[in-house]
């Protein structure tokens, strides 16, 4: 069975998602235009049930999850995960120390 | 100042572990105008995030099928081969991915390029036969077959949520599976196990790559194949292989940084191999027909 939900709002979510990812020009990715491309071909049919049509959307569903997930995983990547290891001089204030400062250098 | 110099010397201590996270190396000179491998570091050097170091990102199509262009470099795998795949949507795919990064590349946000990667060097040197007989082995300890029997509420849950799965797939297939308490598992019959070999030998390599890479990923034959076969989504094969998790965090409540990063995770990574199992074993075409009015 298909994804369920209309394939409208899935084309929606898509190029959401594809604007975040892309940046600036994202109507010029190719990605958009492929999958603008994709959506208007297989539209148009006369067949009541177009397995083509649900593979596409069933891909389309694929894709937003992918982009979404990644999205969001590296959203919490950076929340939680990302902040790497702190400083001496942070250390040291951990307990209320300052690190001398040398005034020749380290010596 | 005996005081002085331990404090010295643990600053150095600290300044030589801290280095690597905070200071980040420059690249290796080799990364100048010839083409561009992923793995340009010394072997013993700490990982350091590389920064993006294109501009933009565009699709060609050589003899081998699409390639990728970093500017004017053209993409390679790990192993130095010539980054093709055979279909375009997939190449568009893989372009996005790269030029979606940002300041710094990150490598295990990039799915479908590993993927791609994999199936291209497979650096495990395992033919057809193999990836087949290790997939099919995980059907002997697929997670939809072994059932606890307390406590009971989730007991239920499984028998309502992964039945069905199970039923579909006997259907499906003609075969019987079954599911078992026992802590050996489920008495899979041969025919069964014949019957997925050669389903999955009509798949080709690219595409048994992926599948082998989403059965592992969600711990499931069944489930793996009822997502190849589109009868349910993505998000809802990753909750069927979660369900146990699931139940817990209803029960005891969720851990941001724990359950949600895992479930991202796994959503990425099966949505990528789905497609990317979708995107080598498909060849499109549009038929026109004419109106007849």
């Amino acid at each position: 069975m298909a994804a369920p939900g209309a394939p409208l709002r899935t084309l929606r979510a898509l190029l959401r998602e594809l604007r975040h990812a892309a940046g600036r020009s994202y109507r010029d990715s190719p990605a958009y235009r492929h999958v603008l491309a994709a959506f208007r071909a297989h539209r148009v049919t006369s067949e009541k049930l177009c397995r083509a049509q649900q593979e596409l959307h069933f891909q389309a569903a694929t894709y937003l999850c992918l982009l979404r997930s990644v999205r969001e995983h590296e959203a919490l990547h950076r929340e939680y995960h990302g902040r790497g290891e702190r400083s001496p001089q942070e250390v040291a204030g951990l307990v209320g120390f300052r690190l001398p400062q040398q005034p020749g250098g380290k010596g | 100042m005996s005081s002085v110099a331990m404090w010295r010397g643990c600053r150095r201590l600290w300044w030589a572990h801290s280095l690597p996270a905070r200071l980040p190396r420059p690249p290796p000179a080799r990364s100048g105008s010839g083409p561009v491998g992923l793995c340009g570091r010394r072997a013993y050097a700490p990982p350091t995030e590389r920064k993006r170091f294109y501009q933009n990102v565009s699709i060609s199509q050589g003899e081998g099928g699409f390639e990728i262009n970093l500017d004017h470099r053209k993409l390679k795998t790990p192993q130095a081969k010539l980054f093709t795949v055979p279909s375009e949507a997939l190449a568009i795919a893989v372009a996005t991915e790269w030029d979606s990064q940002k300041d710094t590349i990150k490598f295990y946000t990039m799915h479908l390029t590993t993927l791609c990667n994999t199936a291209l060097d497979n650096p495990t040197q395992r033919n057809k036969t193999q990836l087949i007989r290790a997939a099919v082995k995980f059907l002997e300890t697929d997670t939809v077959c072994y059932r606890v029997e307390e406590p009971p509420a989730l007991a239920e849950l499984q028998k309502n949520e992964w039945d069905p799965v199970i039923a579909w797939a006997e259907q499906r297939y003609n075969v019987t599976i079954g599911s078992s308490t026992s802590i050996l598992g489920p008495n899979i019959p041969a025919s069964t196990k014949e019957t997925f070999v050669s389903h999955l030998a009509s798949y080709n390599m690219w595409a048994l790559q992926g599948i082998e890479f989403v059965i592992t990923q969600l711990k499931s034959l069944i489930l793996s194949m009822s997502l190849i076969d589109r009868h349910i989504t993505v998000e809802k094969a990753v909750l069927l292989s979660r369900l146990e998790e699931e139940y817990q965090i209803r029960r005891w409540g969720n851990v941001e940084w724990a359950h949600d990063y895992d479930l991202c995770e796994l959503r990425a990574r099966t949505a990528a191999g789905t497609l990317f199992v979708h995107l080598c074993s498909e060849s499109s075409s549009v038929k026109h027909k004419l109106l007849q009015d």
